[in-house]
């Protein structure tokens, strides 16, 4: 069984941090298929926090087909993460590579690399809507 | 999904001053909200208006759909109320106060209450006022919530509390919420009490609602803007700037955004909750102070709201 933890200053919303925590918890082997997380209301009493962002982030992890619930015995794990293949991540590792040398051919140091890479990461992320400004 | 509560125009005045006034809002089932507001803000008032305590002096409240002034008897045994202070008749034991609201209550579940007061190991032959603050507010709670109510009203539960006992109680409170589903409203002038707990915000300041919404929502959709100081317009156009602050060089913005920021100008940074809720509060007493002279300041005005009130000054003076 897992413990989670809730870090308040950290600007992540509660429901994603305990998301992130089961993720780690499969990509590490601390939790196996067919595991049992704890109940709602075991990690409620654990963290004194809403309901609501247990369920949520519990509801979130079934969406990715991480988690199952059983109604009236539980919510347990239905696949581990294995990280994706070695194969991909060295594609990944060779094109990031190029880039990062064209952003220094263009005169960017390590904070302006790091603060384009922030920013555009989370200007793609899913489902946010656009504007200007 | 449905609304544990709603209100309408509700509003209260003592005498010549509105507590709440213009007070439009829903609370949806099932939700754990936070009513966050300055001493005198309206939140006791609200809360008394909510459990029909007080008759409104304009618009209306409805709990489940019906007056908690009207229809008593139709709302009452779903609603538990925990008032300021979790006050408790010292002289009586525990036991005492459960035949109380076995006495007075149509819906009571005295074995709930009893298991309760026991997991929390209070002794139930003990006088009230020999309990710790903790315990007390243990009991309070319990007794509250012996209703088996589907709103609970808890007015400034963690006042007087120490930490420790702010966290068990909220422990105890949160238990409650998971087994029955319940909708929670907890007021408090700190949102830092509250932020673990609630899913829901509604701030009140001078006497008007500044804030209301989903707690994530609203903490995703505020940034702070930090950028050369620069006509800011084409922000405002887009975005709603609740708070600027500028130096010769720079300017700083709180805004709740609409959609993405691209002015690459600007640097974008998280903002707290509290931040937040500060900043609506500073935005309202702005308001307030632009729109005085007549008395709508609410019944604890600021200092710089009092020089505008020289009439009501005079009065008070004559009868001191």
């Amino acid at each position: 069984m897992i413990k989670f933890y809730l870090d308040t200053g950290s600007g992540t919303p509660p429901y994603l941090q305990i998301v992130q925590q089961v993720k780690q918890a499969l990509r590490l082997g601390m939790l196996e298929k067919g595991d049992q997380v704890p109940t709602v209301r075991e990690v409620v009493a654990q963290l004194v926090i809403n309901p609501n962002t247990v369920l949520k982030a519990y509801r979130e992890l079934e969406r990715e087909g991480l988690l199952v619930s059983r109604p009236g015995l539980g919510t347990f794990v239905l696949k581990t993460l294995e990280t994706s293949s070695p194969a991909s991540h060295a594609a990944l590792r060779r094109s990031l590579g190029r880039w990062l040398q064209s952003a220094r051919e263009a005169g960017l140091d390590e904070e302006s690399i790091l603060a384009l890479f922030t920013t555009t990461f989370h200007g793609t992320q899913p489902r946010e809507s656009e504007g200007t400004a | 999904m449905s609304n544990a509560l709603e209100t309408a125009q509700l509003g209260r005045r003592y005498g010549r001053v509105w507590a709440l006034q213009d007070c439009t809002l829903a609370l949806p089932a099932g939700r754990i909200v936070a009513l966050v507001g300055p001493n005198g803000a309206g939140k006791t008032t609200f809360l008394h208006l909510a459990v029909g305590l007080l008759r409104p002096t304009a618009g209306s409240v409805s709990v489940f759909g019906h007056s908690p002034q009207r229809e008593p008897l139709t709302v009452l045994p779903r609603v538990g109320f925990v008032a300021q202070d979790h006050p408790l008749y010292k002289e009586f034991t525990v036991n005492d106060h459960l035949t109380l609201g076995r006495k007075l209550n149509r819906r009571w579940d005295e074995a709930y209450a009893v298991s309760r007061l026991n997991q929390f190991g209070i002794p139930l032959t003990r006088a009230a006022g020999k309990l710790s603050g903790g315990q007390q507010a243990q009991v309070a709670l319990a007794l509250g919530m012996a209703k088996r109510p589907e709103l609970a009203l808890l007015d400034e539960p963690l006042a007087s509390l120490d930490p420790l006992a702010r966290r068990d109680f909220l422990r105890a409170l949160m238990d409650v919420a998971v087994a029955d589903g319940l909708t929670v409203v907890l007021s408090s002038h700190l949102i830092t009490d509250l932020e673990r707990v609630c899913d829901y915000l509604v701030v009140l300041s001078h006497s008007r609602v500044a804030l209301i919404g989903d707690i994530e929502e609203i903490v995703r959709t505020h940034k702070r803007l930090v950028g050369p100081r620069t006509d800011h317009t084409a922000v405002a156009a887009v975005h709603n700037v609740i708070e600027e602050s500028h130096t010769a060089r720079q300017t700083t913005l709180l805004v709740r955004v609409n959609g993405h920021i691209f002015d690459p100008a600007w640097e974008i940074a998280d903002v707290t909750l509290e931040d937040i809720v500060l900043a609506y509060m500073g935005q309202a007493r702005a308001s307030v102070s632009e729109a005085s002279g007549g008395g709508m300041g609410g019944p604890w005005r600021s200092p710089l709201d009092d020089e505008k009130h020289d009439e009501e000054r005079d009065e008070s003076e004559v009868t001191r």
